[in-house]
């Protein structure tokens, strides 16, 4: 039964699929069942790494690449002249345990493009997920794709199988989302996050009650923008990712840089590149939301709409801060520890443990993990302080963390200097 | 300075503390049976080892130290690096002559070593579960070979067995000449006798495989290329992540 034409079909469909940058496989823990196939761990396992260094953990799948939409950004919209292709249920299902027998992945990302209708589209997917777990007893991570549109009821069932849900947003304000995708707006979108907020908190209530109420979503709901196809602003991407992140539900936001798939549409902008710096930063400030008690706006206002390409966001707050610094490493609290550049959650941890014990010095920090290079000029421990940020200005600090460290040059190395002779 | 001579096991390890409390001595250093006396030392004894004081020291570890920090000891261990049994039995010896838990004191040079080897033997465990590639042979067992950097094969069999509980398999450590094999029921530990699982460039040979295996691993090649983006290609980071002394048993990486 398997055979070349799957083969292609699964070419075509993993083409399709891979724009959708979300990979986690974490959030549900679930041991192995009798009779059953696998397990998951939650926290979530890549099994390897594509040669653009992004994880696989999923085999990340369209049930099918054929779609009555037509948005700007999406290489599978209708209008595109592209090879289509569409997996029978028992084909998807066989090709996902066996890829799992093996450890090439944790389990399956299903997603589809939209064919007649959403609820249509949507009552396919759930068709195959549910067959996964129910009849072939697969109990490893299913994340599926909710079809923006699609009815509360399919959502409801969907919840039951996948472990989890997730509407792309895709571009984060309405009328940029109009103009490229004429067929969406923020409503079919958002619903269908509410529907599955509501879901797993109903589930969440239930099995406080009875614990063998059914689990729904457990690894809750994610979500996706695009950046760079449109000009809004950091400012507005972080605004609208911390208003999602109240939803206790919402776990992750990631931002997919813009690669110009349909580079003829002129409603999108001409990148050479995909604008990769600055989503690194987005997803340095989205981490600084998530783990370091950080709020948007002091990441990014109206007259720092955009965070800085050249430093890390943390390292830009500090330096718009300087009253804040330097911090006694010895005596800070958690939450300000965190904010000294330099210093993560997990060496935060380790200072505030390992200090009850005697008081901390530099070399002790280091081996700790503590970034000095950065860290050394907003915090002082147990020797005496050194130049911190207090005694040269921000503007000097900046300079000095933002050198280019080329190649260096050899001392024992004679110079021999030509002049310019006119 | 005193040198402890012990045998080179786990068990000889706990043994040689236990000696140091009851005969009151603080060696300057531990060495295996094998190595040649070291210039300095003005003075060898040698520990026998013996499984019930191990299980004494042990038992004691578990009444001092915390669940949650035990178990750096045996990972620690298991890095096989060189000097780690010295610094293991610092540690261990430490633990004892300190009243209050030493496990969090990380401004302790040799508590704060201890915690970072175990770290990088836990992470390349982790690795191994990453990135291990069964192939179904013929009769239906799953085999899969590894090399990993430290020992790690024995931290691995708890999640395998969890996970892949309804097959047959075994995983092979290369290196280290040993495996385990699983039935269904239980793990046994295994060894080939020499060139037994017949490996052709890292793989066995065809006519062992199941029908199906190649196909699969062609589909799974094709998968990886695919869903890798062009315009994004990063072979540092790819690297980074997916470290070059895996590659050799990846059916990914060894496209033809």
């Amino acid at each position: 039964m398997m055979n070349e034409s799957v083969l292609e079909k699964l070419k075509i469909l993993a083409e399709s699929a891979k724009y959708d940058v979300s990979c986690a496989s974490s959030g549900t823990s679930r041991a192995h069942r009798k009779g059953g196939v696998g397990s998951t761990t939650g926290w979530g396992i890549c099994h390897s790494f594509a040669e653009d260094g992004r994880c696989i953990s999923l085999l990340k799948i369209m049930l099918t690449n054929y779609c009555i939409y037509d948005c700007a950004y999406c290489i599978n919209r209708r209008s595109n002249d592209i090879p289509r292709a569409t997996f029978s249920v028992t084909e998807l299902v066989q090709l996902t345990i066996e890829f799992y027998r093996r450890n090439y992945i944790e389990g399956l990302f299903l997603s589809s493009g939209v064919v007649r209708n959403p609820d249509y589209t949507m009552e396919r997917l759930v068709k195959t997920i549910k067959d996964l777990r129910e009849i072939y007893h697969f109990n490893g991570y299913i994340h599926m794709k909710s079809i923006p549109g699609a009815s509360q009821e399919l959502i409801r069932e969907a919840g039951l199988y996948a472990d989890r849900l997730s509407v792309n947003i895709e571009i984060p304000n309405e009328t940029s989302l109009q103009l490229l995708a004429p067929e969406k707006n923020f409503n079919s979108v958002l619903t269908p996050m509410q529907y599955i907020h509501q879901g797993v908190s109903e589930s969440k209530e239930e099995r406080r009650k009875y614990r063998s109420a059914p689990r729904f979503a457990p690894a809750g709901q994610s979500t996706q923008m695009i950046v760079g196809a449109t000009d809004d602003s950091d400012k507005d991407i972080l605004f609208l990712s911390s208003a999602l992140y109240q939803h206790s539900t919402m776990k992750r936001v990631y931002y997919s840089g813009f690669v110009p798939v349909n580079s003829y549409d002129p409603r999108l902008p001409v990148l050479k590149h995909p604008p990769l710096i600055r989503e690194n930063r987005l997803y340095q400030a989205d981490w600084l939301l998530r783990f370091y008690n950080f709020k948007a706006e002091e990441l990014v206002d109206d007259s720092y709409p955009n965070l800085e390409l050249e430093i890390d966001p943390k390292l830009a707050w500090a330096l718009r801060h300087p009253e804040k610094f330097p911090v006694d490493i010895n005596r800070a609290d958690y939450e300000m520890s965190l904010r000294i550049p330099g210093l993560g959650v997990k060496s935060a941890k380790m200072i505030l443990i390992a200090r009850r014990y005697g008081r901390l010095g530099a070399s002790q920090l280091k081996k700790m993990g503590v970034v000095m290079k950065k860290a050394q000029y907003f915090m002082t421990c147990n020797e005496l302080a050194l130049k911190t940020i207090q005694e040269i200005t921000p503007g000097q600090v900046r300079q000095i963390l933002t050198r280019k460290t080329g190649k260096q040059e050899d001392p024992r190395q004679l110079k021999i200097i030509f002049d310019n002779e006119e | 300075m005193i040198t402890f001579i012990y045998d080179q096991s786990f068990e000889g390890l706990l043994c040689s503390v236990f000696e140091a409390y009851e005969q009151k001595i603080i060696p300057g250093n531990l060495l295996s049976e094998n190595t040649p006396p070291t210039l300095f030392s003005e003075r060898q004894v040698k520990i026998t080892t013996d499984s019930n004081k191990a299980r004494r020291v042990w038992k004691g570890l578990q009444k001092k130290i915390s669940p949650a920090a035990l178990p750096s000891i045996p990972m620690a261990w298991q890095s096989e690096l060189p000097g780690s049994d010295w610094l293991l039995f610092q540690y261990i010896y430490k633990v004892f002559k300190t009243p209050d838990s030493i496990e969090l004191n990380f401004g302790d040079p040799i508590v704060l070593k201890v915690v970072q080897i175990a770290k990088k033997v836990h992470r390349e465990r982790h690795r191994v579960i990453q990135f291990l590639r069964f192939q179904k042979m013929a009769d239906g067992t799953f085999f899969a070979a590894t090399e990993p950097l430290y020992n790690v094969l024995p931290f691995t069999i708890e999640h395998l067995k969890n996970r892949f509980a309804g097959q047959t398999w075994i995983i092979y450590d290369m290196k280290r000449n040993y495996g385990y094999y699983y039935d269904q029921r239980q793990v046994k530990e295994v060894c080939f006798q020499q060139e037994s699982p017949v490996l052709q460039n890292n793989q066995p040979e065809q006519h062992l495989m199941d029908r199906e295996e190649l196909l699969f691993q062609k589909m799974w090649q094709e998968y990886f290329k695919t869903t890798c983006i062009k315009e994004r290609i990063n072979p540092k980071l790819h690297r980074q992540n997916l470290p070059v002394r895996f590659w050799k048993y990846l059916p990914e990486k060894n496209i033809k």
